[in-house]
């Protein structure tokens, strides 16, 4: 018998996983070292889908970066679109009416159903569970079919406006609305029967990727993924905007923080974003969804034809764009995956000097590397499709 | 020689038939679990046969893509490993009787390949060659996803073996005899002398070791198409893909067969005897053939009842009289026929044959019974994590499994 005992050689191997890989949602990339199937130690990078937001927004008028926010999280365009309105009304110092910003709630909370909708049916997908993918896609197409209807297209609305909104909702949208949240329900109620309580899923998912309520804070976390590890910070209640302190809803909070924790608050947003939805729907006012501060908003065509006033509104308007006062802004919403922040710089002109986009999957991304190592594999996908990064919002 | 030709190449034709239906219901089946429609694009001059034709392009598809070798492969090798997998997959059935020997002239005739005395050590024996043919592919490829999904596969198909060996042990004690046949003579057409009313245990680790073998889910790691991107076969293109994929739904069709053989009583009918079968075979082939005409008709009017003129405005349109027609009318000619015919005549030869055409078709129809369920699985189970798929099978089906073999033992003794 040997005396002393030999260990066998053994190499790590590094692996790209991405930024084409069937579960690296868009186009992330991160590099692992494997030593069999465990995560030695892993590098993440970004930047595949830049799209030079920031910079491309300094050389457009205000109006014209509404498009562009439709794809930073363009799972959940109607959130950036409303944000980033926000941030430039603040700047305004402008005051939208009532209509409007109820209707901006409604079309904020079925994008945040939308887009937990995405993030938790494929999330499972990557888990090997692909049925339950099938139960939220067909429910968020109705949804889409609803927004359709209102926006007029299907993922890239730029439906609000500085002001207001580019137009009213259709008649019937909110029996229609309330017809769809009833499926979403059961959706939901199909994929909790599925997966809640499935022994391969809580295998699969609780104590993977823990991310302790310190390090929450500590790497700026927002969003549902800091509500899973504890934290019940969420803007709606902290900050709140668009009358959020007035609705009767509940900020869901877990323990642990990891895979599983991710998952059912984000179900359990689901709800509480459908309960915002009826009430926001039930005190909908009457009146116009665009302000008549003549600094943003076109004038009416008679007005245009018929008064020089109107028309060198119109013109000014056109040709020149919205002219906010100097000064500086930061607006948060919260959005689907955390905080969504604008940071506007204004020299007083027609363009931006600078604007600059906090993603809530920036941070996520970032301590991704971390939170992933010790961990196999199959976890790091599980892990990642809980964080829900989204690609265009990460590179911009 | 004819005559062993024609019994190994019969069961081999109809595993092969079998797949493309099976592909078609997996597709098909999914999509209703799923809420939507599954394929119905495909078509020839307008007639779709609501996705069967999506089949029959996938293969037409599949042989004309180029076949694909990277630089970088290990070439024998790669090319080898399809080969070996379909091939181990597809031979195993060589030892599964599907139905009860008939006696022409004295001698026996039995409806299997090879009737061999030790068909489980065969089987057994065939599942282990299946492993080389996956690590070859995940090795050869000489691509880091495609050797962890080989080694992924080697780890688990090794140690699902174990707990497959032990639960078929525990049959074999039942039995008391290594050769399938008389396994399933064992069992009886009594359903409670099936074994796995006799030893549930030993059933429920042998249906998971079946489904590890066969990589589906939810012990699909070596493919893991979200971790692995594919697996053992990513490099894989053309028709040497399409023999992957061909062997993953034979592994399908020969672990229900096994499935049915060695715990649902094999081509036992149940409550019927061969001998009552063959007594009785008079009577009972005037009653198969009033409920096929009556099945028949049934189908056949369900179709028709579905046309409704500019439903698509298409040929489509006519789908269903083209099969609901003929069905009724086969329906209503074997209806008809077997009313006024009346009671049959047969001789010795005649009952034998009957008992065995009604036992072939009760056994394929447990196969497809068990291909669903495997189907079934697969769409609403996850997927397992490579160190919990290692601590099922070592630590929880390994002792269940030698818990089975001794618990069957102290019964036998008793």
């Amino acid at each position: 018998m040997p005396l002393v005992q030999k260990e066998l050689e053994s190499e790590t191997m590094t692996l790209n996983i991405g930024p084409s890989h069937p579960a690296m949602h868009g186009a992330l990339r991160t590099q692992v070292e494997l030593d069999g199937e465990l995560i030695v130690r892993a590098a993440s990078e970004i930047g595949y889908l830049h799209r030079c937001f920031e910079k491309h927004s300094e050389h457009s008028t205000y109006q014209q970066i509404i498009p562009y926010t439709d794809r930073l999280n363009y799972v959940s365009a109607l959130m950036n679109n409303s944000g980033y309105c926000r941030a430039v009304e603040k700047l305004l110092n402008l005051e939208i009416p009532d209509r409007a910003v109820f209707i901006r709630v409604v079309m904020c909370e079925l994008s945040r159903v939308m887009d937990h909708l995405v993030c938790i049916g494929t999330n499972l997908v990557d888990i090997g569970a692909l049925t339950n993918f099938w139960f939220f896609f067909n429910v968020r197409e109705k949804i889409y079919t609803a927004i359709e209807k209102v926006t007029g297209a299907r993922l890239t609305y730029a439906y609000t406006r500085i002001g207001g909104l580019a137009r009213d909702i259709y008649p019937d949208f909110a029996s229609d609305i309330k017809a769809i949240l009833k499926e979403v329900e059961q959706g939901v109620r199909d994929v909790v029967g599925l997966v809640a309580n499935n022994r391969i899923f809580c295998d699969r998912t609780v104590d993977v990727g823990v991310v302790t309520k310190e390090q929450a804070v500590e790497w700026g976390f927002t969003g549902p993924c800091l509500r899973a590890s504890g934290v019940a910070h969420d803007l709606r209640k902290a900050e709140p905007y668009y009358h959020y302190d007035e609705f009767d809803f509940d900020i869901p909070v877990a323990e642990n923080g990891d895979t599983y924790d991710r998952t059912m608050v984000r179900i359990e947003e689901i709800y509480q974003s459908i309960k915002i939805i009826h009430q926001a729907l039930g005190r909908l006012p009457q009146g116009p969804v665009m302000t008549d501060d003549a600094r943003v908003a076109l004038p009416p065509k008679k007005e245009v034809y018929g008064s020089i006033e109107g028309l060198m509104n119109h013109f000014k308007l056109i040709m020149h764009g919205i002219l906010p006062p100097k000064g500086e802004v930061y607006s948060a919403t919260e959005a689907a995956n955390g905080e969504l922040g604008f940071y506007i710089v204004s020299d007083g002109s027609m363009r931006p000097y600078r604007i600059k986009c906090r993603p809530p999957c920036f941070p996520l991304f970032a301590a991704y590397e971390k939170i992933i190592e010790g961990h196999m594999i199959a976890d790091a996908v599980a892990i990642i499709g809980s964080l829900n990064i989204v690609a265009g919002e990460l590179d911009r | 020689m004819l005559v062993l030709i024609l019994k190994i190449l019969i069961p081999f034709l109809l595993i092969f038939n079998l797949l493309p239906l099976l592909i078609w219901v997996e597709r098909k089946g999914s999509a209703y679990i799923q809420d939507r429609r599954g394929p119905n694009r495909a078509s020839f001059f307008g007639i779709r046969l609501g996705g069967l034709l999506h089949t029959i392009s996938d293969v037409i598809k599949l042989i004309t893509k180029e076949d694909i070798i990277p630089a970088h492969v290990n070439k024998p090798f790669f090319i080898l490993a399809p080969f070996l997998v379909l091939f181990v997959a597809c031979v195993t059935y060589a030892v599964i009787p599907f139905a009860h020997p008939i006696e022409i002239n004295g001698g026996i005739f039995t409806f299997q390949a090879a009737d061999l005395n030790v068909g489980i050590l065969y089987i057994l024996a065939m599942s282990s060659l299946g492993v080389f043919g996956v690590l070859l592919a995940g090795w050869s490829s000489n691509n880091k996803y495609s050797l962890l999904g080989g080694l992924r596969s080697s780890a688990q198909m090794f140690s699902y073996e174990i707990a497959m060996g032990l639960a078929l042990l525990s049959v074999l004690l039942l039995g008391g005899s290594l050769e399938l046949s008389a396994l399933i003579d064992d069992q009886t057409a009594a359903v409670w002398r099936w074994n796995f009313i006799r030893n549930p245990l030993a059933f429920i680790l042998f249906l998971t070791a079946v489904f590890a073998e066969a990589n589906r889910l939810p012990f699909d790691l070596p493919e893991g198409e979200s971790e692995l991107v594919a697996g053992y076969h990513v490099e894989y293109s053309s028709m040497k893909f399409a023999m992957f994929f061909m062997a993953e739904y034979a592994h399908m069709i020969v672990g229900s067969a096994l499935i049915t053989a060695l715990f649902f009583g094999g081509w036992q009918v149940p409550f019927l005897s061969t001998e009552f079968l063959r007594t009785n075979a008079e009577s009972g082939l005037f009653m198969v053939l009033l409920a096929h005409g009556v099945l028949f008709m049934i189908i056949g009017f369900f179709l028709l009842g579905k046309f409704k003129s500019g439903k698509y405005g298409d040929k489509r349109d006519y789908e269903v009289i083209v099969i609901g027609l003929p069905m009724t009318v086969i329906g209503l000619a074997l209806g008809l026929y077997t009313l006024l015919h009346g009671s049959f005549q047969l001789g010795d030869m005649g009952r034998q044959v009957f008992a065995a055409v009604l036992q072939f078709g009760v056994f394929m129809a447990k196969i497809l019974f068990f291909c669903w369920v495997f189907i079934w699985i697969r769409w609403t189970l996850p997927r397992f994590r490579y160190d919990q798929l290692m601590h099922l099978g070592w630590k929880v089906m390994i002792p269940l499994g030698l818990a089975s073999v001794a618990g069957t033992a102290i019964v036998m003794v008793l």
